[in-house]
């Protein structure tokens, strides 16, 4: 067994990226995500991969460089944040309709403006409709493991779709945690060689890849866009569970926290998760009845699995990091609330928008939101809230 | 152990960060779980930073930022004065600072109730590495002062955080200087 590495979240995807040795990596960078490819660009130059390196004039160029690669029949890689993520917006669509595997990490990063380098979600966000598979994660450790389960995922014969492995900027990217590494070996095995199901360069088996679709059949290939992603729902739940017997750590497509007996749940996303269970320890040590869903699978969204978890819970507060202008609610809020329409003895339900731009989510405020989850007078409680702005 | 907190003080170019990475790292080869982040601002050369150390024998599911530390070092004494190091540092908490003066006298400083610790480790790193760098030597002192992570283990971690990036001679240096200030500072 490797011994374990004080790295951080960038470090960790590095050297996973490394240990999945992928045939292409292109990339621009951008902050919070530049010390991934610079220690990914030591590795190539060391010649401790494979890899070929393609250093693009933009992040437009590194997406559209890592579709051609994929078209061609490779294992790829590429990772990005906030701005460059939304320069990419025009062919992160094109990677997903043209069903091709491939590992993007976001380093989450408020987009402008103003200008914030950062953590928020508002990057992710904005591609949620994109057709990729988007993992939100805890802690250094989730990246690197989730790296691996990516590979699997996204090159599943009946899935042949990019995944893209989110974590936040800064909070997980720059901090250096404890993180328990597979041997190259146990990592090659688990994700197995990389079989293309219609490589480009398969010259006698010519075929086109994006060519013109208009009202006779793009809609077809929408539906089937649909299909592949309600498909990969159980697939990627199977495959997170394996990677269980690989590594010792399994992970689900959400994780419950002290959810059995808990009448008041916090639902939220990556590193605050963390910060959730914190809460969650000191106030079950209170005798409170309190617990957290950490959801790690976005897209698609398991909105039967949510609402079979929160049955019979007596309040929930949904914390979104970043806005949807004009909507009733954050993202996650939205799609909470919509899981939760069918359900007999609905919970209340509570929105709040969190740490934008960066801004630091403490277990205090946790605490507090719980506590309001407490107290609340009745089901509804009430409009979106802000929490940790001056003002409010 | 359960979940310990640290917060180092210094300014830009002194090694705040990597004296919160090495104490991590060094506690992580007694097994445990570690965190070691900088305070995300502008980093300008000597500008006044922040950096934090968690360590706890169970896996630290925290994240937020670190506000009610249970040990803060200040690597530079010009900070003082300057920059309210003992802020949310509780009575029962330990202080650390770089300074050449008495103890009675930054004692008086601080106003602090809990435990004060001083270490002229600028004149020390001079003496032992050539250089006013007193990250590794308030790391070492503070090694001593809290048992928190072994000497054997710091030094084994100082090497591997060291040898790639500085020559072996000044790998030696900081292991000397770490070596003085953990026999040097008073209890």
């Amino acid at each position: 067994m490797a011994k374990p590495m004080a790295i951080s979240g960038n470090f960790a995807a590095a050297y996973s990226t490394k240990q999945i040795n992928p045939h292409i990596v292109a990339a621009y960078p951008i902050t919070p995500q530049t010390l991934m490819m610079e220690k990914f660009s030591e590795y190539v130059a060391n010649g401790e991969v494979d890899t070929e390196l393609i250093c693009v004039e933009s992040e437009h160029s590194a997406m559209s460089a890592c579709i051609g690669a994929a078209a061609a029949g490779g294992r790829v890689i590429t990772s990005t944040a906030a701005n460059g993520l939304a320069l990419m917006f025009e062919v992160v669509y094109i990677a997903a309709s043209l069903r091709l595997p491939m590992t993007m990490c976001v380093m989450n990063r408020a987009l402008s403006g103003p200008i914030n380098i950062h953590c928020d979600h508002s990057d992710a966000m904005g591609v949620r409709d994109s057709g990729w598979i988007q993992v939100f994660n805890e802690n250094a450790q989730e990246v690197y493991d989730t790296m691996f389960q990516a590979c699997r995922i996204g090159e599943h014969k009946d899935i042949k779709l990019p995944v893209m492995v989110n974590f936040d900027g800064f909070i997980t990217s720059h901090k250096v945690e404890r993180v328990d590494v597979l041997d190259d070996d146990v990592v090659q095995d688990y994700i197995g060689k990389f079989e293309p199901m219609y490589p480009l360069l398969d010259v006698d088996n010519p075929l086109t890849y994006g060519p013109l679709d208009l009202f006779d059949y793009y809609f077809e290939h929408k539906r089937q866009q649909v299909d592949a992603m309600q498909k990969a729902l159980p697939i990627i739940e199977k495959e997170m569970k394996a990677y269980g017997k690989v590594s010792g750590r399994e992970y689900g497509i959400m994780e419950s926290y002290h959810l059995d007996d808990a009448d008041y749940v916090i639902i939220c996303m990556s590193s605050t998760a963390g910060t959730t269970k914190f809460v969650v320890d000191r106030m079950r040590a209170q005798g409170k009845k309190v617990g957290l869903l950490k959801l790690r699978l976005f897209r698609p969204f398991p909105a039967k699995q949510i609402a079979e978890q929160l049955a019979g819970v007596k309040r929930i507060a949904v914390l979104d990091r970043s806005e949807s202008f004009g909507a009733f609610g954050g993202p996650l809020f939205t799609e909470v609330r919509n899981a939760l329409y069918d359900v007999n003895d609905k919970p209340g339900i509570t929105g709040y928008v969190y740490g934008l731009g960066g801004r630091d989510i403490s277990a205090d405020q946790i605490e507090g939101v719980f506590n309001k989850l407490i107290s609340a007078p009745d089901k509804m409680i009430g409009d979106i809230q802000y929490l940790g702005v001056r003002g409010d | 152990m359960g979940l310990i907190e640290i917060r180092w003080h210094g300014r830009g170019g002194q090694g705040v960060v990597t004296a919160s990475e090495l104490f991590a790292e060094a506690s992580m080869l007694e097994g445990n779980y570690i965190q070691a982040f900088p305070e995300f601002g502008p980093e300008r050369m000597g500008a006044p930073i922040k950096a934090f150390t968690r360590i706890s024998e169970a896996p630290i599911t925290i994240h937020s930022h670190v506000y009610t530390p249970d040990i803060v070092v200040v690597l530079d004494p010009t900070l003082l004065g300057q920059v309210n190091v003992t802020e949310g540092l509780s009575d029962d908490g330990i202080i650390l600072v770089n300074y050449s003066k008495d103890l009675e006298s930054l004692k008086k400083i601080l106003k602090f109730k809990g435990k004060v610790y001083a270490l002229d480790a600028t004149k020390l790193a001079l003496e032992k590495i050539g250089r006013p760098v007193a990250n590794t030597s308030c790391a070492g002192a503070l090694v001593k002062i809290t048992g928190l992570v072994g000497i054997d283990n710091f030094l084994a971690a100082t090497v591997e955080k060291f040898k790639e990036k500085l020559p072996e001679k000044a790998v030696l240096a900081n292991k000397e200087a770490i070596m003085a200030a953990y026999n040097g500072v008073e209890q």
